[in-house]
């Protein structure tokens, strides 16, 4: 029976579930909202009581933090949403901006060599990690927590081989590798010596979101992602090459890491071989508090992006107030508890729904 | 044309194993079009593994699989969604999360034909799903809910929408009843037959043996992994098949020994 011509459906046929309620749902089911007033309401707090706060420099500076986090945030989100977990994502960076390294100075290789190579090795471990969790069914935390304890002393372990020191060697001088610094550390001046400065790393943060998010709502990729992570079983059931699909979003970690290791080296020149270690909570925080489902399934690389904005806002907000900058560490988790909290209520509702 | 070469498909003698333990043994089956074949059996008796087999999930370890005659082995589910083969699982049919028009498309997205990015082709996507599910009378309010709101009846029948629409020749259905109220499975029911009528050869896995009668033109009852009764619907009763599911010739035993004369009295 149609009711009118406009559109092509009737009304609901359950009777015991009412209209109101479920539009209720439908909004707390968009889990960014919450994530989204939750930043409102820390971008307020801190607008208000520190005032450093209100600089276009400090904007610059809130973004850039934002940015070294989101950036990994948006892999390590899609990672999630199809179900999987990455802990070896924060020394992975490391790993990539060794290998550049030591190929360009220690090895003295042309640079376009020395960046494809790490490139492929960046996604060539990730997508190894991928294979391991799909080929072995054993849960992605064991196989990430492996791969980080190897990568974290490879890491350093070459990097003493390479150089008899801790810090990676130095690519100053590498032909042609301003080239790589404009592409990867660029930095906008506004107004003049003094101005706030806006990094390149921030528009790539931009691009990273606005990607993901295209893929995974508006391709069949992102179909398969969603449906990989929701219900990997049926996905396969109808054709859907779940194991293929994970692989390649442990290997877009990897592209990630490589991404951020090339803004790093282009920052700085040289990176501690130690470091890294811990940023993967920092993203998998930023992805979760972002609205990301740790079960999979549910989620968007927009959330991630609040997520690390939230980040952004309160490890320099803290500073810009004034307070003791060891609290913010206390407020992350209290923060990612509030989060994990949500979410359960969510899929309880969506479950009653 | 004899019967046998009008089957889709035609399953000889299979065996299947799992470790030590055998799950299926001399099991054959044919299934022709516009029929519908239904497979009984209690818990573990194996009609999971049977269709396994021909879903593409499982591999025999014996036994030949004929597919219009030509003797076939599925790698994997695509190899079977390929020849025209769709099986709608009662737990995995559907990715709760996701809308219904996202499950319905699931694994044969349709794309638009921009190069590269070969976006998804949403609009028709939406618009067919809601045809395709007013066509078998279902009628949503909208769909881009997450399937998991729908109730269980509904779920099963944009499943086999989906499996009829994608052009399926044979669907297999596990147990499609089996977590439904009385009135929900009669609407699945319905939808079966309809699919059988347009010409789908069905494959109806169930442990009740009146949701079989009902729709079913051949039954094959399974007891520990072999084979106890096969028999067209002329040839048997729904009683005769009551008692061949409750275990036939075990169940006449148990009720010889349980029947109160033959008990020694109490001291």
């Amino acid at each position: 029976m149609e009711l009118n011509s406009g559109r092509p459906v009737t009304a609901a046929r359950s009777p015991d579930r009412g209209g109101l309620r479920r539009l209720v749902g439908r909004i707390l089911l968009r889990r960014e909202l919450s994530a989204l007033v939750a930043a409102v309401v820390i971008f307020m707090l801190f607008f208000t009581i520190a005032e450093p706060f209100r600089s276009w420099a400090a904007m610059a500076t809130i973004l850039y933090q934002s940015a070294t986090i989101g950036l990994m945030a948006v892999s390590v989100a899609l990672l999630m949403i199809g179900g999987e977990f990455d802990l070896s994502s924060g020394v992975a960076v490391v790993t990539a901006a060794m290998v550049t390294s030591i190929l360009t100075v220690t090895l003295g290789l042309p640079l376009i060599v020395g960046l494809l190579v790490s490139l492929c090795a960046s996604i060539g471990i990730g997508m190894f990690n991928g294979w391991l969790v799909t080929r072995t069914g054993i849960p992605s935390f064991l196989i990430t927590l492996s791969a980080l304890f190897m990568l974290f002393g490879a890491n350093l372990g070459i990097t003493k081989l390479a150089t008899s020191a801790v810090s990676t060697p130095n690519v100053v001088n590498v032909p042609g590798f301003d080239v790589i610094r404009t592409i990867f550390a660029f930095r906008l001046q506004l107004g003049g010596v003094g101005g706030p400065q806006f990094s390149i790393l921030i528009l790539w943060w931009l691009v990273f979101v606005v990607v993901a998010t295209y893929v995974l709502l508006r391709t069949r990729i992102g179909n398969w992602i969603l449906a990989s992570g929701g219900n990997a079983a049926s996905a396969r059931a109808v054709g859907v090459p779940t194991k293929r699909v994970k692989i390649g979003l442990f290997g877009f970690i990897g592209f990630s890491a490589w991404f951020y290791a090339m803004h790093q080296l282009s920052g700085y020149n040289t990176v501690q071989a130690g470091s890294g270690y811990g940023n993967e909570f920092l993203y998998i925080i930023a992805a979760v508090v972002g609205g990301n489902a740790l079960t999979g399934g549910a989620g968007s690389a927009i959330g991630s992006a609040i997520g690390a904005l939230i980040y952004g806002m309160t490890v320099q907000g803290i500073v810009y107030a004034g307070w003791d900058p060891n609290w913010f560490r206390f407020f992350l988790g209290l923060m990612l508890l509030f989060a994990v909290l949500l979410n359960i209520n969510v899929k309880r509702m969506s479950e009653k729904a | 044309m004899t019967g046998s070469t009008t089957s889709i498909i035609e399953m000889i003698d299979i065996a299947k194993s799992y470790g030590h333990v055998r799950a299926l043994q001399g099991v054959s089956l044919s299934v022709s079009a516009g029929k519908v074949t239904c497979v009984l059996g209690d818990n573990g008796a194996g009609k999971s593994s049977l269709i396994k087999i021909m879903a593409g999930l499982n591999q025999a370890d014996s036994g030949v699989m004929k597919i219009n005659g030509v003797e076939t082995r599925f790698e994997s589910p695509r190899d079977a969604l390929r020849v025209g083969i769709a099986t709608v699982y009662q737990d995995l049919a559907v990715v709760d999360l996701m809308e219904t028009w996202r499950n319905f498309f699931l694994g044969s997205e349709i794309r638009r034909s921009i190069p590269l990015l070969r976006p998804l082709d949403i609009a028709a996507m939406r618009r067919i799903t809601s045809e395709e599910l007013a066509k078998l009378g279902i009628h949503l309010d909208s769909v881009d809910h997450p399937l998991g709101t729908l109730s269980g009846g509904q779920r099963q029948s944009v499943a086999i929408a989906r499996a009829v629409y994608f052009g399926a020749k044979v669907l297999i259905l596990d147990e499609p009843t089996a977590a439904l109220g009385v009135k929900q499975s009669g609407i699945v029911l319905k939808y079966v037959a309809r699919a059988r009528d347009s010409g789908v050869a069905v494959v109806f896995i169930t442990h009740n043996p009146h949701h079989a009668f009902l729709i079913g033109d051949h039954f094959a009852v399974l007891s520990l992994g072999r084979m106890s009764l096969s028999a067209r619907r002329d040839e048997i009763t729904v009683d005769r098949l009551i008692s061949e599911m409750a275990g036939g010739a075990e169940l006449e035993t148990l009720a010889h020994e349980l029947a109160r004369d033959t008990l020694p009295a109490p001291a």
